[in-house]
C-alpha cells in the first residue's frame, strides 16, 4: 500500500504498485485532467508535478510515492487562476485541448523556475509536450505571458 | 458532361449505409431514375441534409441562459464556439449568457452531423443564422403580444426585446416559455441581421467556450468517461490486415488479480469498412490492468493474405504503375503527346509520398453499456451517426435503442470519422453481459492499426516551349484507395480522390493528360485531414517549381504565369465531377483568387531578398475544400539539417466567422505540414507498421516549430452572402512543397520523396 498526497488530499491505493501514477490517477482517483498520449515518456500528456518537479505519470509507478506531494491539473489552482492558466486562455492557445493539462503543467514549472523564460527555454522545456494541433507558437507566446504576469505580482509584491 | 450527384450517391454509399457493392456501381455510373431531376448540392447533397428550426438548437431558460446545441463535432476547429457564435449574434443574445451543449448521433433531428470535409460552417452558417433569426424573431412576437402592441414597434436585441414607443423592455428569459409555445415562422419572412450588425460573427472578441474547463482539467473526452460499474479494455489486434487468430493462450493473463475476462473478437468481413478488426481483448478492473493482461497474452497470428507487404517494395511497384503507359485517363485537353514531342525542352520528376497516421493527441477510446436491450455509448467520433447505425447492425439492435453521446474529440484529422472502436467497446460490453466497458486504443494500436493515409507515387511530366512557357503536362497518381475499405478493392482512385487536386489543378496549360494506373491496398487506406490533396500538391507545386527552374525564372513569377489570366474555371470541364460537393457554378475555382494567396503569402516572406548560404525561400499554393492558401516557407539547413524557422501562410475561405479559429487552423496546419516534410512517415514490413509510438513516429515538438508563423487573410472576409470556404484541412496541402521548394533554393537539391529524415546529411 502507498500512501500520498494529491492536490492536497491524502489518497492510499494498495492495488498493484507498478501500477502507473497515470493509471491510478485517472481510473482509480477519478482524477481525468492528467491524459494518456503514449505511456513511453515521449509526448508529455501526463504531465504533473511531484514534490514540485514535472513529471512523467505514465512511467512513474506509484509505489514509489509514499509520502511524495502529487499536484495534477485540477490542483494548480483553486479557481483556475494560475498565471499560466489565465494567459492560456486569453491568448486561445487551446485547439482540441487534449495535451494542454500536460503543457500547462509542464509551462507552470517552468514559469516557477526562472524568473524570465528565453526562447531557448521553451524550446528546451516544452519539447518534452507533444501537441497534434500545432499550438506551439500560441504555446510560446503564453509562456512568455505568463512569465511576465508572474514577475509582475513578484515586482508589485516587492513595492 | 456534369453530373455531381454520382458523387452524392457514393457519400450516401459510402456514409448511409448502402452496401458496399453497390457504392462501386454508383460511382461512375449515372443513378437511374435521377437523370432529369435538378441535382443536389452542398448542403442539400449531404446525408440528411441540415436543419435551420430554432427549437431544435436552442433553448432559452426562465433565467435568460440560452443553450445552443452544437450538432457538429469538436476537435479543436472550434466549431463549439463558432456556432454559438452564429447562433447568438442573429438571436441577439448576450455572450456571458450563452452555453453550449454537444448534440448526440440524431440525424433525423439535426441533419447531417458528419463532421469531415471542412464544411460545418460552410454547410450550416446559414441555417444556423436562420435558426437564431426565428427564435428572435419569436421573442418578438410573444413580447409585443404581452404588451398588446404591433411587432413591428419591438426590437430584439441585448438579451432583451424593447417597445420603442414605451421604452419598456422583457429579458429573453421572462420571455422564453411563451415565445418557444409560438410557431416557428416561416423561412422566408425572417430578416436576418445586416453583417454590420454582428458582434460576433467576424470578429475576435470571443473566446474558447471550453477554455476553462480545458485549463482547469475538467474536460470530458472519449477517453475520460466514466459510468457506475464500468470495466477496462485494450484489445490485441492481427499486425497486418486481414491477418486473424490462429491460436491462443489467455492463461497467464486471466492470472493476472483484476483481469475479469478474455474476449475473442471475430474478424469483420473484408474488406472491414467501419467494423472492428477482430483479435483479443482483455478486460479488467483498470487500463493498467487490462494492459498487463495483453501482454500476457500468449497469441499466434495468421497473418493473411498482406503478410508480405513492405512499403519499400511496394514504393517500386507504384514507381512501375506510374512509369507506364496505360493507366486509365481522366484528363485529355489538347494533345499532351504531340505537344511533348515538339518542346523545345522536357522535364521529369517522380514523387513518392508515404502513408501518414493521423495520431490524434487522444487516441480512438469509447465507452458502451447495454440495459434493457438499450447501448448507449460515449464516444469520440466524428460521424455519430454512422456510429449509431454500425454499432446497432454489429449489436443485433434497432436504430432507435442505440445512443450515440458524442464527448470531446482530442483531435480527430480524419481517424475518428471511423467508428471500429466505439464497435469493439458494445462487442466488449455484450460480452460483459451489458456493464459498461471502456476500450482504450494505447498509442501503439493507434499507430499500428490506423486509417492510413494512401501511399502514392506520382510521375510528372512536361514541355517547355522556346520560351520556357509550359505546353504539356501530365501527371500519373498511383495510389491506393479509400474506397478499397469499402468494397473489393477497385485500385483505382474515386471521384472524390481524383477532385482533390487532380483534375481540378487550375494552371493554364493547354495540352494537359491526367491519368490513374491502378494501385491495390495493403492496408486500410482512410482520410487523413485534407486527403489526397496531399500527394496532389506535393506533386504539382514541386513540379512546377522545377519547370521555374528548367525555364531559368523565379519560381513565384513562374507560378503565377502558370495560372494565368484571372478567370473562373467550371471544374466540371475538366473531368472533375465532385468539386467537393458544391455546385460549380456557386463555387467555379477562380484563379484570380489563387493568385492573390499567392501574391500575398510571398509579401509575407519578403519574397526575393538575398538569402544567406544554406538558407532559401519556396512557395506553394493550392485549391482545397473550395478554399484558396498559398504558403512561403523559409528554410536552413545546417549539416543536413531542415529548420523551418519562418513560414507565411495566406487563405481566402470567403466571409469570415471566426477569425481567431481560421488563424489557430492555419497555424496547426503549417506545423503537421512540418512534419510530414521533415520527419512523419509509416512504414511496413512484413504487412506491419514498423513505428509504435512518438518515438518513431514522429511529429514536431516546440523545437522544430516554426518560430514565426504569420497569417495572412485575403479576399473579402466579409463577403456574408457569398459561400463560405473550408477551413480545416486546406491550410495543409500547400506547406509541405512550400518547404521542400526552399530546400531546393537554399541547397540545389530536390525532394521528391517524403519525409526529407537524413536525405540531406552525407
Ligand atoms: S503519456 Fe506520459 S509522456 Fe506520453
Ligand atoms: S491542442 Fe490538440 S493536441 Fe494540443
Amino acid at each position: 500500500m502507498v500512501k500520498l498526497v494529491i492536490n492536497g488530499e491524502e489518497r492510499r491505493f494498495d492495488g498493484d504498485q507498478d501500477t502507473p501514477l497515470l493509471w491510478v490517477l485517472r481510473d482509480e482517483m477519478g482524477l481525468t485532467g492528467t491524459k494518456y498520449g503514449c505511456g513511453i515518456a515521449a509526448c508529455g500528456a501526463c504531465t504533473v508535478h511531484i514534490d514540485g518537479a514535472p513529471s512523467f505519470a505514465c512511467v512513474t509507478p506509484v509505489g514509489v510515492l509514499e509520502g511524495a506531494e502529487v499536484t495534477t491539473i485540477e490542483g494548480l489552482s483553486e479557481k483556475g487562476d494560475h498565471p499560466v492558466q489565465e494567459a492560456w486562455r486569453e491568448l486561445n492557445v487551446a485547439q482540441c485541448g487534449y495535451c494542454q493539462a500536460g503543457q500547462i503543467m509542464q509551462a507552470a514549472a517552468l514559469v516557477e523556475q526562472y524568473d524570465t523564460v528565453t526562447d531557448e527555454d521553451i524550446d528546451a522545456v516544452m519539447s518534452a509536450n507533444l501537441c497534434r494541433c500545432g499550438t506551439y507558437p500560441r504555446i510560446r507566446a503564453a509562456v512568455k505571458q505568463a512569465s511576465a504576469a508572474k514577475s509582475g505580482s513578484k515586482a508589485a509584491e516587492a513595492q | 458532361m456534369r453530373n455531381s450527384s454520382i458523387i452524392n450517391v457514393s457519400r450516401r454509399g459510402i456514409l448511409g449505409g448502402m452496401g458496399a457493392g453497390a457504392l462501386i456501381l454508383a460511382v461512375g455510373l449515372p443513378r437511374p431514375g435521377r437523370a432529369q431531376e435538378e441535382p443536389e448540392f452542398g448542403r442539400d447533397a449531404m446525408p440528411n441534409g441540415w436543419r435551420d428550426d430554432p427549437k431544435v438548437f436552442i433553448a432559452i431558460a426562465p433565467d435568460g441562459i440560452v443553450t445552443v446545441t452544437c450538432h457538429r463535432q469538436e476537435m479543436g476547429q472550434g466549431v463549439r464556439t463558432s456556432i454559438a457564435m452564429v447562433v447568438a449574434d442573429e438571436l441577439g443574445a448576450e455572450w456571458e449568457n450563452v452555453r453550449v451543449t454537444q448534440a448526440p448521433g440524431d440525424e433525423e433531428k439535426y441533419g447531417n452531423q458528419d463532421t469531415d470535409g471542412s464544411r460545418s460552417l460552410r454547410h450550416h452558417f446559414m441555417p444556423l443564422r436562420r435558426a437564431g433569426a426565428a427564435a428572435r424573431t419569436m421573442l418578438e412576437q410573444a413580447a409585443a403580444e404581452q404588451w398588446g402592441v404591433d411587432v413591428s414597434e419591438v426590437k430584439a436585441d441585448g438579451h432583451k426585446v424593447r417597445h420603442a414607443g414605451s421604452g419598456r423592455t422583457l429579458g429573453y428569459g421572462e420571455l422564453a416559455a411563451a415565445a418557444m409555445d409560438l410557431d416557428v415562422p416561416a423561412r422566408d419572412s425572417l430578416t436576418l441581421k445586416d453583417p454590420s450588425e454582428f458582434r460576433y460573427i467576424g470578429k475576435n472578441s470571443i473566446g474558447l467556450v471550453d477554455n476553462m474547463d480545458i485549463t482547469t482539467g475538467t474536460t470530458t473526452y472519449g477517453i475520460d468517461v466514466k459510468r457506475e460499474g464500468m470495466l477496462y479494455a485494450v484489445v490485441a489486434r492481427p499486425p497486418v490486415y486481414g491477418g486473424t487468430v490462429a491460436s491462443l493462450d489467455d492463461s497467464a493473463a486471466l492470472a493476472i488479480d483484476g483481469v475479469e475476462k478474455v474476449v475473442r473478437i471475430e474478424p469483420s468481413e473484408f474488406p472491414t469498412e467501419f467494423a472492428p478488426l477482430g483479435g483479443v481483448a482483455v478486460i479488467a478492473r483498470n487500463t493498467y490492468l487490462a494492459m498487463k493482461g495483453r501482454d500476457a497474452l500468449e497469441i499466434e497470428w495468421d497473418n493473411g493474405p498482406n503478410a508480405d507487404y513492405d512499403s519499400e517494395t511496394y514504393r517500386e511497384t507504384l514507381s512501375q504503375a506510374a512509369n507506364s503507359e496505360g493507366g486509365k485517363v481522366l484528363r485529355d485537353e489538347g494533345d499532351y503527346d504531340e505537344a511533348a514531342a515538339g518542346a523545345a525542352q522536357t522535364v521529369e520528376a517522380e514523387y513518392y509520398i508515404p502513408h501518414l497516421a493521423q495520431a490524434p493527441m487522444e487516441p480512438p477510446a469509447a465507452v458502451v453499456e447495454i440495459k434493457d436491450g438499450r447501448a448507449e455509448a460515449w464516444a469520440c467520433v466524428q460521424a455519430p451517426q454512422v456510429t449509431k447505425l454500425r454499432l446497432a447492425e454489429r449489436l443485433g439492435l434497432d436504430e432507435s435503442a442505440v445512443r450515440v453521446n458524442v464527448t470531446l474529440l482530442g483531435g480527430g484529422f480524419g481517424r475518428k470519422s471511423k467508428p471500429d472502436f466505439v464497435l469493439e467497446a458494445g462487442i466488449l460490453s455484450q460480452a460483459m453481459d451489458g456493464a459498461p466497458v471502456k476500450l482504450t486504443w494505447t498509442r501503439e494500436d493507434d499507430i499500428h492499426h490506423s486509417y492510413y493515409h494512401t501511399v502514392s507515387v506520382e510521375k510528372m511530366s512536361a514541355g517547355l516551349d522556346e520560351g520556357g512557357k509550359t505546353v504539356a503536362w501530365r501527371h500519373r497518381t498511383a495510389a491506393p484507395t479509400i474506397g478499397s475499405i469499402f468494397a473489393p478493392d477497385p485500385m483505382q482512385k474515386l471521384p472524390f480522390e481524383l477532385g482533390m487536386g487532380l483534375l481540378n489543378m487550375p494552371l493554364a496549360i493547354e495540352n494537359v493528360r491526367a491519368e490513374n494506373p491502378q494501385a491495390p491496398a495493403h492496408v486500410r487506406i482512410g482520410w487523413y485531414r485534407s486527403v489526397s490533396n496531399i500527394p496532389h500538391a506535393f506533386a504539382i507545386q514541386s513540379f512546377a517549381a522545377e519547370l521555374a527552374e528548367a525555364a531559368g525564372r523565379d519560381q513565384k513569377e513562374y507560378l503565377l504565369e502558370l495560372i494565368g489570366p484571372p478567370r473562373e474555371i467550371d471544374p466540371t470541364n475538366q473531368g472533375d465531377v465532385w468539386n467537393y460537393g458544391e455546385n460549380p457554378d456557386v463555387y467555379p475555382i477562380d484563379t484570380g483568387r489563387m493568385a492573390a494567396v499567392v501574391e500575398a503569402a510571398a509579401e509575407g516572406i519578403e519574397w526575393g531578398r538575398d538569402m544567406p548560404e544554406g538558407q532559401g525561400l519556396g512557395i506553394a499554393g493550392h485549391y482545397s475544400f473550395v478554399s484558396y492558401v498559398a504558403v512561403a516557407a523559409e528554410v536552413e539547413v545546417v549539416d543536413g539539417e531542415v529548420r523551418v524557422p519562418r513560414v507565411s501562410i495566406a487563405i481566402d475561405c470567403g466571409a469570415h466567422v471566426n477569425p481567431d479559429r481560421i488563424r489557430s487552423q492555419m497555424e496547426g496546419a503549417v506545423i503537421m505540414g512540418v512534419g510530414q516534410a521533415l520527419m512523419t512517415e509509416v512504414t511496413f514490413a512484413e504487412g506491419r507498421a514498423v513505428q509504435d509510438n512518438f518515438d518513431t513516429y514522429l511529429i514536431p515538438r516546440m523545437e522544430e516549430a516554426p518560430k514565426r508563423i504569420d497569417v495572412h487573410f485575403v479576399g473579402n472576409d466579409a463577403a456574408y452572402d457569398r459561400p463560405l470556404g473550408g477551413v480545416g484541412e486546406p491550410g495543409l496541402p500547400p506547406v509541405v512543397p512550400a518547404i521542400t521548394n526552399a530546400v531546393f533554393a537554399a541547397t540545389k537539391k530536390r525532394i521528391r520523396r517524403l519525409p526529407i529524415a537524413d536525405q540531406l546529411r552525407s
